[in-house]
């Protein structure tokens, strides 16, 4: 494993088996009354949210704290961040505190790696832009994985499908499901495809008309904001065409959402309810992986630094002489 | 033809046209038959009297007279909903049967404006019993026309919209047009485009040159068409949407959309007759039926349109049938509302201010009008034995003068009202069904 977990670029089909292996041996902790195991007692871990979040900070706080780390939760509203400090100054503030991880979700392309080279913590990209969000993904292949069991991922047919265009969720759900062998499909109106999306690996589907081919169908949100700009005429005419109901969904597929959902538009509420669809599963499946996540990295993760080549060295290690 | 028609309903008659001189350039066809229709088909061309007597099929005497494919219009403007007082459909269809035309396209710039599928539908259900002959609607790309939001291109396809189109306004932001093109992957119909850049044509009444110069009124420079054909050709090669030029008018353009077509951008283009036949020189008049948009142009562009007509640069012609009411079009020029009425008049001017004279060949006239609806998916009209029977009975050396008779339309803002023309539609038949006959020709029939 690599130091940081910036994109599903980082992991190998190996890093990605280890973690939901890891998520599994947690999955039992989970299931004591005393949820708790002290494996990082002592080190810190700081989540840094730019964005609004619920799920995604709130489980890498119980992840942290189940690891018996301590932790600070950091959100821009009320901090030094509207005072005008910059990414950089923050970072480097909060890296005085020595923290074997910071975890940031930040409203930029790339942010996450820009962190990493200014502190020498692990980092965890908790969502950047529109443009990574590798534990999602893994939260999701992990949750597929318990539902179909191991074997099952690879020729798995899965239809991402929505506002692929502005979903980090779907660019490292294509990525990861992609190397677990899995055959993807994203589908959504023209407007909200990215061009030339089909060099991630996944087949592009501009109707449903042949999603009864899918064995997962990965609902993504439809933001009411997408209305200005033109990508889609109105929520009625894209929920015609793309909202999966109980006419889309058949009884052997199963159905995912990164959450939260608009009722009604991508997603019908007999959908929602019904017993294909993994969406509390997938919440659940969050803290797990995320306390996964931090153990490969900041126990398992002797890191190798020619696996880093490119990335400055600002390690605690004193710079080899030249 | 196509089920973007609406097709009036009642029954079809058989025919036996004899001794009309056929003319199909696309079918090849060039000789004097006698044509039987039949059961809504061509049926048969044959030796002239070597048919015999048909029972139960109205004889038509063909002889002196020409028939070709009928035409297809897909630029009306049929004011309805909201102006039926200029036109309607009723009206609409039948000046288009008196022009020869057996199925038109009507445009979506009424009050309301076909933005939504519940109008296109009341007019889809309309014509189901007003329109004389088949007639199908495009809507509007953007809601209200406004060119801000992307109207439900989808639905309104699924309804029956036969393209879209902001005719009459351009769609002035590249980005929406673009959104425009991609979402048209959902729509599957053209995007039909007025194109005109607002903040070149500004306040511009007509052609910006040395008229304008004398004239002293505000001119709209030909650039304004042009650049605004580049951008979509250049957009529409970027996303492989399909677009098709509304009522070219400017020399600069026809480059651009061959410079385009070479590149293999999925375009095609109309153009008028007014722009094939007048230049700016009619506006020294300061006659409102003079005043249109794109304006007429320079005798320069208006040979350039022509080139472009033939060689293939532009595929069809197209009226843009614009009614507008007497007291409208009864002001100054430059107060006066743009567009002139055209379908009772194409043919007739386009025979006698070009072929006449030599400038285009009649079947190269006949094919780009009978072509004009086939981006839409509405096949050209054939004369060949098993097409649908869509045929106009044309006499070429009848001499009318437009208006004189009074017009199908509702409307008489035609630029030709008044003026001699050559060449005269007897009959229509669209769709296997009589939709027009020229009264006095009506009358000999009967004796």
């Amino acid at each position: 494993m690599k130091k940081h977990l910036l994109s599903i670029d980082d992991l190998t089909r190996e890093d990605i088996e280890r973690i939901l292996t890891r998520a599994d041996s947690f999955a039992e902790v989970s299931g004591r009354t005393i949820k708790k195991v002290p494996t990082l007692r002592g080190q810190t871990v700081i989540n840094v949210f730019y964005e609004a979040s619920t799920r995604t900070s709130s489980s890498f706080e119980l992840a942290a704290k189940r690891l018996s780390a301590d932790v600070v939760t950091f959100k821009s509203a009320g901090s030094s961040v509207e005072k005008g400090e910059s990414l950089k100054d923050t970072v480097q503030t909060l890296s005085a505190y020595d923290p074997a991880a910071i975890v940031i979700r930040a409203p930029y392309a790339g942010a996450a790696g820009l962190v990493a080279r200014w502190t020498t913590a692990s980092v965890i990209n908790a969502g950047d832009g529109k443009h990574e969000h590798p534990t999602q993904a893994l939260l999701d292949l992990y949750t597929l994985w318990r539902r179909l069991g191991r074997e099952a991922l690879t020729g798995l047919n899965v239809w991402i499908v929505g506002d692929v265009l502005h979903s980090r969720v779907a660019r490292s759900g294509v990525m990861a499901l992609g190397r677990m062998g899995c055959e993807v499909t994203v589908a959504g109106p023209p407007t909200l495809i990215p061009r030339d999306v089909e060099s991630l690996g996944c087949k592009v589907e501009y109707d449903l008309s042949r999603i009864g081919e899918a064995d997962v169908i990965y609902a993504l949100r439809m933001q009411r904001e997408r209305m200005q700009g033109s990508y889609v005429p109105s929520l009625r005419e894209y929920a015609a065409r793309f909202q999966i109901d109980g006419r889309r969904l058949s009884p052997s597929q199963l159905l995912m959402h990164p959450g939260p959902v608009n009722r009604g538009v991508e997603l019908s509420a007999e959908v929602i309810d019904s017993p294909q669809a993994l969406i509390v599963q997938q919440v659940e499946s969050g803290v797990v992986v995320r306390m996964a996540v931090l153990f490969e990295l900041l126990t398992g993760g002797d890191g190798d630094e020619g696996e880093r080549a490119g990335e400055p060295v600002t390690r605690d290690t004193e710079p080899q002489p030249a | 033809m196509s089920d973007i028609l609406v097709y009036p309903s009642g029954p079809q008659g058989d025919l036996l046209i004899t001794g009309a001189r056929l003319l199909d350039p696309r079918g090849g066809i060039d000789a004097t038959r006698d044509l039987l229709v039949r059961d809504g088909r061509v049926a048969e061309l044959a030796e002239p009297g070597s048919l015999g007597r048909q029972d139960g099929v109205e004889t038509i005497d063909g002889e002196g007279l020409h028939a070709f494919p009928a035409f297809v219009d897909p630029h009306v403007h049929l004011r309805t909903p909201g102006r039926e007082d200029e036109e309607d459909i009723d009206s609409g269809t039948r000046a288009a049967a008196a022009g020869g035309y057996c199925a038109i396209l009507g445009q979506p710039n009424t009050d309301p404006v076909v933005d939504t599928a519940p109008v296109l539908e009341s007019l889809i259900e309309r014509s189901r019993t007003e329109a004389r002959i088949p007639v199908g609607f495009l809507a509007a790309i953007t809601r209200g026309q406004r060119g801000e939001e992307l109207t439900e291109m989808a639905e309104l396809a699924d309804v029956g919209a036969a393209g879209f189109t902001d005719d009459g306004l351009p769609v002035a932001s590249a980005g929406v047009m673009l959104m425009a093109l991609r979402y048209q992957r959902l729509a599957g119909r053209p995007l039909a485009l007025h194109e005109e850049d607002p903040a070149l044509s500004g306040a511009g009444v007509m052609h910006e040159g040395a008229v304008s110069a004398q004239l002293g009124m505000a001119g709209i420079p030909s650039v304004s068409e042009a650049v605004m054909v580049a951008r979509d050709c250049a957009l529409a090669g970027y996303e492989g949407g399909r677009i098709h030029v509304q009522h070219v008018s400017a020399a600069e353009s026809v480059l651009a959309i061959e410079q385009a077509k070479a590149a293999g951008v999925l375009v095609t283009a109309e153009a008028t007759p007014h722009h094939l036949c007048l230049t700016d020189e009619e506006v020294r008049s300061l006659d409102s039926h003079f005043k249109m948009n794109p304006p007429l142009r320079s005798e320069e562009h208006r040979r350039a349109v022509i080139e472009g007509l033939r060689s293939g640069a532009l595929d069809c012609i197209a009226t843009d049938h614009a009614p507008h009411s007497r007291e409208e079009k009864e002001q100054p020029f430059e107060a006066a509302p743009m567009g002139v009425t055209g379908l009772e008049t194409a043919f007739a001017a386009l025979h006698t201010e070009l072929v006449l004279p030599g400038v285009l060949p009649l079947g190269l006239i006949v094919e780009r009008m009978a072509s004009g609806g086939q981006t839409f998916g509405i096949d050209a009209p054939s004369l060949e034995p098993g097409s649908p029977a869509n045929i106009v009975l044309v006499d070429l050396g009848a001499e009318w003068v437009p208006g004189e008779p009074g017009y199908e339309s509702r409307s008489a803002n035609c630029a030709w009202d008044g003026r001699r023309l050559t060449g005269r539609v007897r009959m229509t038949v669209a769709a296997g069904r009589v939709a027009y006959r020229e009264r006095s020709f009506a009358i000999g029939a009967v004796a």
